[in-house]
């Protein structure tokens, strides 16, 4: 069992390679590994789209990436079960818009539009430790219950216009969405590897999904 | 609901916690990837650890740590101290920071918030602003441990690095860090109200009051606190309690 990380360089991948290496290892799910090579991606059995940035620059950067090809065709062609985080999930959306009007990777029926919290007072960023609104069970979140924290850093939110694909969100002067996912694709808006033994116990579980 | 974070903040000089951690029995309490993960277990919402001597040939053992550090401790961190230019942003970030913390450099070119942001995001570019009250309801910044003026308005500095795309502001009270007795609260407020970027407020808690206040007064999206986490003084779950019974939600 092989596990791709995909590297585009948009953003620091220490910390997700050692989380993902971390409960591979507890779980017994094979290796992870970080790479931009297609011959990789091509052979891995699980992908995971990280992003940190701007949508547009991200869009580009992975579009450019000479994994971008394999990506797609596991992705859409052989059903590998794919994660994306942060950036990594708002590029799962149709369309982004951020700076200017972007193509996303359209698996996902949303829109990325600035936070605009209905509460003046709140910042953007949504920057911090955030509770989840569990609003449809997924194997990925197994043992994760409404009220349980994740971290969160974004100025950007994925829209849905179909709600049926958002499978949890959390509250920032309005709903926020979290996570979202159909089939064998699922995105977190948090970081994962930063959101301490909840973010772990959702790496084992994309570890283990078998969709 | 976003929680307000509580950060424990290490100092740090060539690889080694200044003066110590004592609130657990640690291996060695001295060794800050240990205390790092103790925070963690405690339930530290993030940490920061400041590199107080930093210089050119002793990088090595601060990356070392922060690698350390990023291999165990799945929370954001922090690092900084001595940070200059964009590439020492790149090699923090490498070496495994989530985010990376600018002070005097940023002082004298604030441009160098832009470069860093614009490379990496603004979510990992922190700018550490440290002020005094020069007179009332006016705050300057100062740079070297607090001993050196530079004439700039601090609320004014605040808000050109948030326009230069900092992703959040530490902020140090200088005339109470050490002190024990509580945050500059106008001086928090002043900067918090501001920006649209949180702020950390930090420098003179030695009560959990002082971190209550800190939010409820000061509007810091986080507080942070060194000594009375690391002589035992109060756990991060006394802390937590304390600011839970206030009203002011956090993760526990």
């Amino acid at each position: 069992m092989l596990t791709a990380i995909i590297d585009y360089e948009s953003g620091n991948l220490h910390s997700a390679e050692k989380a993902f290496q971390k409960m591979a290892q507890e779980t017994g799910s094979g290796t992870v590994v970080v790479t931009d090579k297609a011959e990789i991606v091509a052979r891995a059995d699980r992908i995971v789209l990280p992003g940190d940035g701007a949508f547009p620059a991200c869009a580009s950067a992975l579009r450019a990436s000479g994994c971008f090809d394999a990506m797609i065709e596991a992705v859409e062609s052989r059903g590998r079960p794919f994660l994306g985080i942060c950036v990594g999930m708002q590029l799962m959306a149709r369309r982004g818009h951020e700076y200017e009007p972007t193509d996303g990777l359209g698996w996902v029926d949303g829109e990325v539009r600035r936070i605009e919290p209905r509460d003046a007072a709140l910042k953007v960023p949504h920057m911090g430790w955030n509770d989840l609104q569990i609003e449809q069970s997924h194997p990925v979140l197994d043992g994760i219950s409404s009220g349980e924290h994740v971290y969160f850093v974004h100025s950007y939110q994925m829209v849905m216009d179909d709600p049926a694909q958002r499978i949890a969100s959390c509250d920032y002067g309005g709903a926020v969405t979290a996570v979202v996912g159909h089939g064998t694709r699922i995105g977190f808006q948090f970081h994962p590897e930063k959101s301490a033994s909840v973010g772990m116990q959702m790496i084992a579980n994309f570890l283990r999904w078998r969709p | 609901m976003l929680k307000t974070r509580i950060i424990p903040c290490l100092d740090v000089a060539d690889g080694r916690v200044v003066k110590g951690v004592n609130f657990v029995d640690l291996v060695d309490a001295g060794d800050p990837v240990d205390a790092a993960r103790a925070y963690d277990a405690a339930g530290a919402d993030e940490i920061c650890f400041l590199d107080i001597h930093a210089t050119h040939e002793n990088r090595g053992t601060m990356f070392d740590v922060v690698t350390r550090t990023a291999e165990q401790c799945f929370i954001p961190l922090t690092v900084g101290g001595g940070v200059r230019t964009v590439d020492d942003v790149r090699a923090l970030l490498l070496a495994g920071a989530d985010k990376v913390s600018f002070n005097s450099a940023a002082v004298a070119d604030p441009d160098v918030i832009a470069r860093a942001a614009d490379q990496f995001g603004s979510q990992c570019i922190v700018c550490a602003i440290d002020a005094k009250t020069v007179e009332p309801g006016r705050w300057e910044i100062f740079t070297h441990g607090g001993r050196r003026p530079t004439g700039i308005d601090a609320v004014a500095f605040a808000k050109t690095v948030a326009a230069k795309g900092a992703g959040e502001i530490l902020l140090t009270s200088m005339d109470r860090d050490g002190t024990k007795s509580g945050f500059n609260l106008p001086l928090t407020r002043a900067i918090a109200d501001a920006v649209d970027i949180p702020v950390i407020a930090s420098g003179g808690v030695g009560t959990l009051d002082h971190l209550v206040e800190g939010v409820t007064e000061g509007h810091a999206s986080a507080v942070l606190a060194a000594s009375i986490f690391h002589f035992g003084t109060f756990t991060i779950a006394e802390a937590k309690a304390h600011m839970a019974a206030a009203g002011i939600p956090v993760r526990i």
